[in-house]
């Protein structure tokens, strides 16, 4: 039977995160599937911590992933992620975190292996990009970080969704004039290549074929 | 999101956050008249009527406004359904509370045209100060039929279906949705948009409009008629209260003779209960309660008869719990009825929560992962934006201050809801109370007085805050004569809200330019006579202005002016 499928996106308000929420949602309605998302709007957009949900299969009930119930986390904030862990869990995580690190008022920021090594307590594979980073280089633009992923995600089928899906999703929900940008964000990110990153192949049970 | 969305002919199938859909819903069903004041998490209403009515696809005969307050856009929606029109007004948990006190006699008096009420509350404060509360409580308060929807879907279909009882029998109707239903998204069906093309005109008729005893008892009787009537005729019969067999895996109809325990639910409560389900593979009968007020009494008494032990899935308040307690003393008095005692009181649920009441209840041995989160962070607090025009006034008051030779301490900080309760975060630290919107100008005043004028005060009003609640207790701490300082901050829009346009800003809800209310103008007709606009940019002024005032011996009122970053 096929399972649901679970993502979470963390980060900070104004990253885009809702925005990719509602590209994955596209995304799975295109392919039929049952799907449903959970987001905060309102003071949490004040720059504050944002996590949203994303679930798609046959029957998806809860606009909430449960603890430890997550498949894919993506974080735009690496010190992010470490709150995301609620989710994770070793048989089933993929951590997917752009290495970009926001310092949080009244907190020493901790270093990027140390989250590194934690995020590894609960996942079975933590894959670090530096997306902020690349985007700021090749397209000054460093918002699209989200995208960016997605793109990498996407390409190595760590989203069980066909990449034509998630394509005309962008398209149905990023407006006109900001798609070719936001399409080469995304096209970035299908070619990146992280050092550990020999696509080992996913758990079958989340693959959609 | 685009307008065009929820515009989508009929018979597709689009993604719909539940407050979009509740538009949606709407519109399917002729509305004509909409009104609100923005609050999260049922700000997209308002917002997504606002798009449509100021776009190309603007929708003939369909007036939006945004209120000055709860309370008037309830009115001003009985108003117009007094009149004939298909009515709907959006607000968030604590704008009913604005809007109570007319929405008691409202419901006894009832309605004509269709109208229908939508309130979101927040469990577990994700996006509100103030309290959790559970607007349910107003559904016994005032009578009102209420739904609860759980999935976008529902949200849509739930507004169509308040509409044809709410005209059915003449009485407003709510909808009660919470955080995790009206900013979840899913895929919604669309139906026909129906254009409302009723001429509105309100007849008289003193027998039904004017609730004066000893005419309003007999209202009271005929209400509580129509509610009995309601709850046989609809919550009884329709099938949004509904018993789900459920077996995930294989689909079969579990045979409810002899079922030992049973769930129920409503809401995005439902969602968590059936997802425990079809986790832990059970089959077991789960009763989903779409209709909370009036309840299916006999449909709740079918369903216990044979059981041993029930489940309540609800947040916050066990108000359904208290019902099949009730229940059950008629039908089965043996029944273990579980509650609250798995399902917490305070903050939203989650579905592990649920998972594991549900494995708790059919004796399921359901362990979830122990997690040892070592490395921890603290939570990002929100912050002001960079170029927030707020950041110049509590720099502004602690210059003033320390020119003073006076420190923080010295002065009482009057919070308020808006952007600027961020007053309270680091590194401002500039609220010693945050009560809701109105409230802090109120308070101060108390403060004054009970400390006989000496202890400084600085309250923080909005600009959208002072004309939904600031204006009575400012004439109030004027007329009695108390000193408070009170810095309204005017950035030209309702900001944590997104965006929204008020009074003080020259275009309506439906986009006509209009001339703008002037705060001072008001301000001055409260009394108060010392007043000052200036632009906080020019700290000089502001800073003298702040030292001035707080020495002032009558109320006195500073306008600080400049529009937030995100103004056009």
């Amino acid at each position: 039977m096929e399972k649901d499928f679970n993502i979470i996106i963390s980060g900070v308000g104004g990253q885009g995160i809702i925005t990719l929420t509602r590209i994955l949602a596209e995304a799975a309605l295109i392919e039929k599937k049952d799907v449903k998302t959970s987001e905060l709007h309102g003071l949490s957009q004040r720059g504050g911590s944002v996590e949203t949900h994303i679930r798609f299969g046959k029957e998806v009930y809860s606009p909430l992933v449960r603890q430890a119930g997550a498949d894919l986390i993506i974080s735009l904030e690496a010190q992010e992620a470490l709150k995301s862990c609620y989710y994770g869990s070793r048989k089933r995580t993929v951590f997917l975190v752009n290495e970009f690190v926001k310092p949080i008022f009244g907190s020493t920021t901790i270093p990027l292996q140390k989250i590194k090594k934690e995020l590894e307590k609960f996942s079975k594979k933590v894959i670090l990009i530096p997306a902020t980073r690349i985007l700021k280089e090749k397209l000054n633009n460093p918002i699209l970080a989200g995208i960016y992923l997605l793109g990498y995600a996407n390409c190595k089928k760590l989203i069980p969704l066909k990449e034509r899906s998630v394509s005309k999703a962008l398209e149905k929900v990023i407006p006109k004039e900001y798609l070719s940008i936001n399409k080469q964000a995304f096209n970035l990110g299908k070619k990146y290549e992280s050092c550990d990153c020999s696509s080992r192949s996913r758990d079958s049970d989340a693959s959609s074929n | 999101m685009s307008s065009i969305k929820i515009l989508e002919k009929k018979g597709t199938k689009e993604i719909l956050l539940g407050n979009e859909a509740i538009v949606r819903g709407a519109l399917e069903s002729g509305v004509q008249f909409v009104s609100t004041y923005p609050g999260t998490p049922a700000s997209e209403i308002g917002n997504t009527f606002y798009e449509i009515q100021n776009s190309e696809f603007k929708i003939q005969d369909l007036y939006f406004e945004f209120s000055t307050n709860e309370k008037v856009a309830l009115e001003a929606g009985a108003g117009a359904s007094f009149s004939g029109l298909r009515t709907l007004v959006a607000m968030k948990h604590f704008g009913l509370n604005v809007a109570s006190d007319f929405l008691m006699p409202l419901v006894y008096s009832g309605v004509r045209g269709g109208l229908v009420i939508v309130v979101a509350d927040d469990p577990g404060c994700s996006s509100s100060a103030q309290s959790e509360q559970d607007s349910r409580a107003y559904s016994y308060l005032a009578h009102i039929p209420t739904l609860t929807p759980a999935t976008s879907q529902e949200c849509k279909d739930f507004v169509k279906f308040a509409f044809e009882i709410s005209e059915k029998y003449k009485i407003p109707v709510m909808i009660r949705t919470t955080t995790r239903v009206a900013l979840q998204t899913g895929p919604v069906k669309l139906g026909k948009i129906t254009r409302g093309q009723r001429k509105g005109k309100f007849v008289k008729d003193i027998n039904k409009f004017v609730t004066m005893p000893p005419r309003v008892l007999e209202m009271h009787e005929e209400l509580l008629d129509k509610i009995e009537k309601i709850r046989k005729e609809i919550s009884e019969k329709s099938n949004i209260n509904k018993i789900q067999n459920s077996n995930a895996k294989s689909k079969t109809k579990i045979k409810t003779q002899n079922p030992k325990a049973g769930i129920i639910a409503s809401g995005v409560s439902y969602l968590y209960a059936m997802e425990a389900v079809k986790e832990l593979g059970l089959e077991i009968p789960v009763l989903k309660l779409g209709f909370f007020y009036p309840s299916p009494a006999n449909k709740i008494k079918k369903f216990i008869k044979p059981l041993k032990k029930v489940l309540i899935v609800e947040e916050l308040e066990p108000y359904i719990e208290r019902e099949v307690k009730g229940l059950a003393k008629d039908v089965n008095c043996k029944l273990e009825v579980i509650g609250k005692d798995l399902i917490p009181e305070v903050d939203e649920l989650h579905p592990e929560i649920v998972l594991q009441a549900v494995a708790k209840l059919t004796n399921k041995n359901y362990q979830l992962p122990t997690a040892n989160y070592k490395l921890k962070t603290i939570n990002r607090s929100p912050q002001l934006c960079p170029g927030c025009p707020y950041w110049l006034v509590f720099s502004g008051i602690k210059t003033a201050l320390k020119e003073m030779n006076l420190s923080e301490k010295d002065v009482v900080f009057g919070g308020e809801i808006g952007c600027y309760m961020l007053a309270g975060v680091p590194p401002h630290f500039l609220q010693d109370y945050l009560y809701c919107m109105g409230s802090d100008v109120g308070i101060a005043h108390g403060i004054k007085k009970a400390s006989k004028n000496k202890q400084k005060i600085i309250a923080f009003v909005g600009d959208s805050s002072f004309f939904h609640a600031g204006i009575p207790a400012l004439i109030n701490a004027a007329h009695n004569k108390s000193n408070p300082l009170i810095i309204i901050m005017d950035n030209g829009t309702t900001a944590m809200t997104g965006h929204q346009p008020h009074p003080g800003i020259a275009r309506t809800g439906m986009g006509e330019k209009v001339p703008k209310i002037k705060i001072e103008d008001i301000v001055r007709a409260c009394g108060v006579k010392n007043l000052k606009v200036i632009d906080q940019g020019n700290q000089k002024e502001f800073v003298k202005t702040i030292k001035e005032f707080l020495n002032k011996k009558e109320v006195s009122v500073i306008i600080a002016q400049r529009p937030c970053i995100f103004v056009k």
